[in-house]
């Protein structure tokens, strides 16, 4: 188990989320532990299907019903298992204690109501404010969000801002409740790199000014490395190495995490030479005993195809972990636990 | 070594109407006099952020949108004077490829099908022949003569985009105009892509101009890089000076905005604040000054003068 210094506000525990397939289920993550503190950064990088949104939306518990459900784990929010609380506890949390943002704000924004019209109305929700409390409290919160002009622009219609705005909009909505945790998936992927920048900038101050905790969901390693305070990074479902962020990209240690780093192609270092990982993610159908990278594996032996390995500590370390029986030897007592 | 295309003083002005009922009229100015030289074999870059015009560009020097004033020079003739069959001969010499392979085949045609439309259109293969051609079009790009009778919805995104490469090779082009072939990729299925390219670059001599909003996938892909910001080229150059040591204040900002994956250089916000205007209504003067921390009162007043800094760059800011 994590065990960090302060008490986390988010605990993750053995979660598992499934799908159904063809009249079969099939899980999308699988037996995910971790832990929020407060004014700290998670980051959970993967790429496609790895099941990074899915894990926000399960702690969100707005997996759709019709799809998809948790099938097992805890997710405990300030002593509060989420996963057992009935729909109308879960509905004051979301927005309250907990918030998330996505990447295309004009999907969660309503296009018929002006903008500060929208953060007023999730104020009155949840804190049961007047009118007139409750608009001069969406003002601050756009002001906080750096909208230029906020006053003028409180009542413009989501149309009339820029992605970048939009997204400092959704951002200034989901903070209004003054949340202790934020999810934000992919909020700066569709976002120009010199928007994003001033976006993940915010975030960053918002955070620490706030105290909060936040799991911020990208693909982007270099997005990683300027937001996180720790990262997991997940394949097929499972986290295979989790550290502090700056030990990650010291000492990337699962192959899979080292594989990503040399894809990726840098614009602060000479041409070198790329190397892509051959072949492709497994499907969630397929089922497999073993490590689910080791057919693209370089470092594969017959043992990882045969057992799945604990996620293990990385030379002794207490925060650095992989899941690996070739890079990350597990002691007994970890491939037990 | 020769120049396979030249562009000069290329502009495409768009009308638009707005307001209400569409009652206001105003240009758009989507490229707005650019210049540059692809030499034969070289991979050239275009960078820039949304709405700065270099998708436009790109599919102007096919004429795909024709320009409205300039010259794109293939192989020392200027294309603007085509007629429309010379321009379907052209076609052969210049592909394009796209962001969004999907988007651009045929969801009802088989792989196979997609691949010998241009083939028996162009006359470069036979009914005999045509089944050979495309299996070796497939294993060029790396995929199994099964996938010959599958249909595009089968395939992954990678997969995809390695057919919209083989059907832009089916005609064996000199020039191909790759307008953001990875971005919507997973990296370690980009660096796959870009593998590709690049053996394909060096087995048949290809030229790329190769557009992108990624400053690490133009650093590694190109020669040469021009960048643009609402419609005109800001600055130009080798890719690795322009990265390693950028003149204009913009390129400068794009440069510090990337995001590096290593958390002791963190980006910056630098001084850059605001958003990017509008192409439609761009700022008076040199187009970055509202954004620009080093700007002066000329930047307000006139545009920057292009500046050859030395043989292989130009900038175009009122600093140089």
């Amino acid at each position: 188990m994590n065990s960090p210094s302060s008490d986390p506000i988010l605990r993750v525990e053995n979660l598992t989320t499934e799908f159904r397939i063809k009249g079969q289920w099939h899980p999308a993550i699988r037996s995910l532990s971790f832990t929020v503190g407060r004014n700290e950064t998670l980051a959970i990088v993967g790429e496609s299907g790895c099941g990074k949104s899915i894990t926000a939306l399960s702690i969100m518990r707005l997996i759709p019903p019709a799809q998809g459900r948790v099938a097992a784990g805890r997710v405990v929010l300030a002593d509060n298992d989420l996963l057992t609380l009935p729909e109308a506890r879960m509905e004051k949390i979301r927005g309250d204690r907990m918030a998330m943002i996505f990447q295309e704000p004009m999907t969660s924004l309503n296009p018929v109501m002006t903008i500060g019209g929208q953060i007023a109305e999730a104020v009155r929700y949840h804190k049961g404010l007047s009118k007139r409390d409750a608009r001069a409290r969406a003002l601050e919160l756009l002001e906080w969000v750096r909208i230029p002009a906020a006053a003028r622009r409180y009542d413009d219609y989501p149309h009339q801002f820029s992605g970048g705005m939009r997204q400092r909009v959704m951002i200034a909505m989901a903070l209004a409740c003054e949340p202790d945790l934020l999810l934000a998936d992919e909020p700066t992927t569709a976002l120009d790199v010199t928007i994003q920048v001033q976006i993940l900038a915010l975030l960053a101050e918002l955070k620490e000014r706030r105290s909060m905790g936040m799991i911020f969901i990208t693909h982007n390693l270099g997005v990683v490395a300027s937001i996180a305070d720790r990262v997991a990074v997940m394949y097929g479902g499972r986290i295979i190495e989790e550290a502090d962020v700056e030990s990650l990209f010291d000492r990337p240690t699962h192959p899979y995490t080292e594989a990503l780093l040399r894809s990726m192609p840098r614009v602060d270092q000479p041409r070198a030479e790329l190397v892509p990982i051959p072949g492709q993610v497994p499907p969630i159908t397929t089922e497999t005993p073993g490590c689910r990278y080791a057919d693209r594996c370089p470092l594969a032996q017959p043992r990882c195809r045969e057992a799945m390995p604990p996620l293990a500590s990385v030379d002794g370390s207490t925060t650095h972990r992989a899941r690996c029986w070739v890079r990350a030897e597990p002691t007994d007592e970890e491939v037990f636990a | 070594m020769s120049a396979i295309l030249e562009v000069r003083n290329l502009s495409k002005r768009f009308e638009v109407r707005h307001g209400f009922m569409g009652t206001k009229r105003t240009t758009l100015r989507a490229v707005d006099d650019i210049s540059f030289t692809v030499e034969q074999g070289e991979s050239f870059g275009i960078v820039g952020e949304s709405g700065c015009g270099k998708s436009t560009a790109g599919r102007s020097l096919l004429r795909l949108v024709e320009p409205s004033a300039g010259e794109v020079r293939y192989r020392g003739e200027n294309i603007m004077s085509f007629d429309k069959g010379r321009m379907q001969a052209l076609r052969r010499q210049i592909q394009i490829i796209f962001q969004d392979p999907y988007a651009s085949l045929n969801p009802r045609m088989t792989i196979g099908a997609t691949l010998a439309e241009p083939m028996l259109l162009h006359g470069l293969a036979g009914r005999a022949e045509l089944r050979e051609k495309i299996e070796a079009a497939l294993d060029e790009v790396g995929l199994p003569p099964l996938a010959m009778q599958k249909f595009p919805h089968e395939f992954s995104g990678g997969q995809r985009q390695r057919i919209g490469i083989a059907r832009a090779l089916a005609l064996h082009p000199q020039l191909i105009v790759a307008d953001e072939p990875v971005s919507a990729l997973d990296v370690s299925i980009q660096a796959q892509v870009l593998l590709l390219m690049e053996k394909l670059q060096e087995r048949r001599g290809l030229s790329f101009v190769f557009i992108s909003h990624d400053l690490g996938v133009v650093r590694h892909f190109c020669d040469n890089v021009a960048v643009m910001y609402l419609g005109r080229i800001v600055e130009k150059g080798p890719v690795d000076s322009v990265f390693e040591a950028p003149l204009h204040p913009y390129t400068q900002a794009l440069r510090a905005a990337s995001p590096v994956p290593d958390p002791r250089k963190k980006i910056t916000v630098a001084k850059l604040e605001g958003d990017i205007a509008s192409p439609l209504s761009p700022p008076s003067g040199c187009h970055f000054h509202p954004r620009c921390p080093k700007a002066m009162p000329v930047c307000r007043e006139r545009y920057p003068e292009w500046r050859a800094v030395s043989m292989q760059r130009g900038v175009a800011c009122h600093l140089y």
